[in-house]
């Protein structure tokens, strides 16, 4: 998290993509051991797997302070990694041990972490973009200075309170940014088969800044959030940005035969020609902003740093029994 | 706080006015968000005047977006404020029960505690008032039933005021219903600041011979059965457990527990409703002292009907409660 971010200076910008290369890495690693867990039995329930969109969670989180508000998604992992999440407590979380961010009561759809202002993970769809307007909205009476990220999938097109909640940011001018990640499939339905018109004018028909990038593109994703989260935080009010982006796996671990609603040609055609680290490795390389060698000895580093935080979180003990009726009430 | 000794009376409505003001004052945090909160103090006039002292920024109209302001409620409870929302019908609840029930109620207990959500939302139940199958639910059972959320359910000026300055300060969502038919009844209500804690029952109304635990509006249907019971020569006991999350089991079963017969009176739909669970908290505890079944009287299962003769009997009435514990009392 910087905010020292500044693209006119190349040396600042190398450090920046170095970082948001090393942070897609590490996302992508986490969740590989996510499925890991998942193919080994040793994970209760199910996970949804954000590799291939990790360019949308870094490109942005890397825009934001500490202390502004995320909320996130059942496919959250990336959010909450992007956003300054160790991967150890969130394995934890994942298994359902006391370590885990939230004692293990929330599982891998509901991590929350105050010290990163992740105001939580939801497992219903778009049932966060309320909170997030409301964050940005105390925010905005507190004169904080804090601004609010509303990541949600182009499922969540198909909710109401979506445009219930965009017409109060616009009317009350309030710092959050809505993100759609739409990554072509809601669960197993592709989205033209449930959204009709247009993505962008959803948002414009409220005032709302409305813009759209390549969501495989971590640079792009980076350049037009920053715009955004000034502008949002210089009081100017609410945005909305439509990141194009596309899910590997499919919509959770346990989806593996997913030809009767899209084919292994598209899949891979996504993951060779638009793959978003591949693409900024190729960008690094060519343009000598980084070697090979360290590269791939990160690739090593977080692995490793990955298998660990795993083995941590295996090895963690279950929540006591007793602590099922603790936390109800405040 | 002992009523008789307060010479000022309120009616319900001020109460709950006085009670949002006081707890603005005090803490600048507190704002009130709703359809027509503002210039127009709601339908019922009970936010008439607020505006004027904290402003359009603490006191703020919202679209007719009732899951959208809700949520935007839980939101900034979460990170610093302390709204106090207004579903203007008890009917409108069910556009707002994602953002109550899979959201507010929730939030603390998956984030491991590390979350919490002190909001209200004030809310209004209550038929007889000739608005239709859309306008007159008592809904509240809807909300007793979700772990993470309080009940509120005063019956008197006096509770009012106590109550909604506990909601206010609680760290936990807490839905508040309020009896539009209630609103202009007067009572005892001192001026200075108090609160009753969630979770106290009170016994409004003596008696020896059958208790009537009766919620909000059934409350003063109970006084006025009881009055008419006395005459009769049967000694009714009122009892009003004012917050239906946390219960105050112990005062329900005391009081059965001296009597030995008990009816169990609540707005909402009978069946599956509130009256369920007292009655089986009664039969729990007081099963041994009791002399004849424990009794239940809600809205009948109907929507609705706006015909006045119709609507009349679809919620109990001082004659229909003065019959049954009749009945009961074997008189």
């Amino acid at each position: 998290m910087t905010t020292a971010a500044q693209p006119t200076e190349v040396s600042g910008r190398v450090d920046l993509l170095l970082r948001m290369y090393r942070q897609m890495l590490a996302i992508r690693l986490f969740e590989t051991q996510v499925n890991e867990l998942y193919t080994r039995a040793l994970m209760p329930g199910l996970a949804h797997l954000y590799i291939g969109e990790e360019a949308v969670a870094v490109g942005i989180c890397e825009t934001l302070n500490r202390n502004d508000y995320i909320t996130s998604t059942h496919r959250g992992h990336g959010h909450c990694l992007a956003k300054g999440a160790s991967p150890d407590r969130m394995f934890a979380e994942l298994l359902g041990k006391e370590a885990g961010y939230c004692k293990g009561k929330g599982g891998s759809m509901h991590i929350a972490d105050p010290a990163t202002g992740n105001l939580g993970a939801n497992a219903i769809v778009c049932g966060s973009a309320g909170i997030a307007t409301g964050a940005a909205f105390s925010a905005q009476r507190l004169g904080t200075g804090q601004v609010a990220v509303c990541f949600f999938g182009e499922g969540a097109l198909g909710q109401g309170v979506l445009y219930e909640v965009m017409n109060l940011a616009q009317l009350f001018k309030l710092p959050v940014i809505y993100v759609c990640e739409n990554n072509l499939y809601t669960e197993y339905t592709h989205y033209s088969e449930t959204t009709a018109g247009d993505i962008l004018t959803r948002a414009t028909a409220f005032g709302v800044e409305a813009a759209s990038v390549d969501g495989q593109d971590v640079r792009a994703v980076h350049d037009i959030a920053q715009k955004l989260v000034a502008r949002a935080r210089k009081g100017e009010g609410p945005a909305f940005l439509l990141c194009n982006t596309y899910r590997y796996h499919g919509h959770h671990v346990g989806d593996i035969n997913r030809e009767y609603y899209r084919s292994k040609h598209e899949e891979q055609t996504w993951k060779t020609e638009r793959d978003p680290i591949l693409n900024l490795r190729k960008f690094l390389l060519e343009q000598k902003f980084a070697d090979a060698a360290t590269l791939d000895a990160w690739n090593d580093e977080l692995e490793s740093e990955m298998k660990t935080a795993m083995e941590f979180a295996i090895a963690a003990p279950y929540p006591n029994v007793d602590k099922v009726e603790q936390d109800v009430y405040a | 706080m002992p009523e008789t000794a307060v010479d000022r009376e309120l009616t319900f409505a001020q109460a709950i006015r006085e009670a949002l003001a006081e707890e603005m004052r005090r803490d600048s945090t507190v704002c009130i968000m709703g359809e027509d909160v503002a210039e127009a103090g709601t339908p019922f006039k009970v936010l008439s005047g607020l505006v004027e002292e904290f402003g359009k920024d603490r006191v703020l109209d919202t679209p007719i977006s009732e899951a959208g302001f809700t949520g935007l409620a839980v939101g900034a409870a979460m990170t610093g404020l302390r709204p106090v929302v207004d579903i203007m019908f008890g009917d409108f609840i069910t556009l707002t029960m994602d953002q109550m029930v899979n959201q507010a109620a929730k939030v603390h207990y998956m984030s491991g505690g590390k979350w919490k959500v002190p909001m209200v939302m004030r809310t209004t139940l209550g038929a007889t008032r000739r608005s239709a199958a859309q306008h007159s639910q008592s809904l509240h059972a809807w909300f007793c039933h979700v772990p993470g959320l309080k009940v509120v359910m005063p019956s008197t000026p006096y509770d009012a005021k106590g109550l909604l300055k506990s909601a206010i300060r609680d760290e936990n969502p807490v839905v508040f219903f309020e009896d539009k038919m209630m609103y202009k009844l007067k009572g005892a209500v001192p001026a200075e600041d108090y609160t009753i804690p969630l979770g106290v029952g009170d016994v409004k109304r003596v008696g020896e011979d059958i208790t009537l635990v009766a919620t909000s509006s059934m409350v003063q249907i109970a006084l006025g059965a009881a009055a008419l019971l006395a005459e009769i020569g049967i000694s009714a006991e009122v009892v009003d457990p004012r917050t239906m999350w946390p219960l105050d089991e112990k005062t329900l079963v005391e009081s059965v527990k001296k009597t030995s017969r008990a009816i169990v009176l609540d707005e909402g739909y009978e069946r599956y409703g509130v009256t369920a669970e007292l009655a089986s908290v009664i039969a729990a505890g007081a099963f041994y002292n009791l002399d004849a079944p424990v009794k239940r009287m809600g809205a009948m299962h109907v929507p609705i009907p706006f015909s006045p003769p119709l609507e009349d009997v679809t919620v109990p009435t001082e004659q229909s409660v003065f019959e049954a514990a009749r009945t009961i009392c074997g008189k």
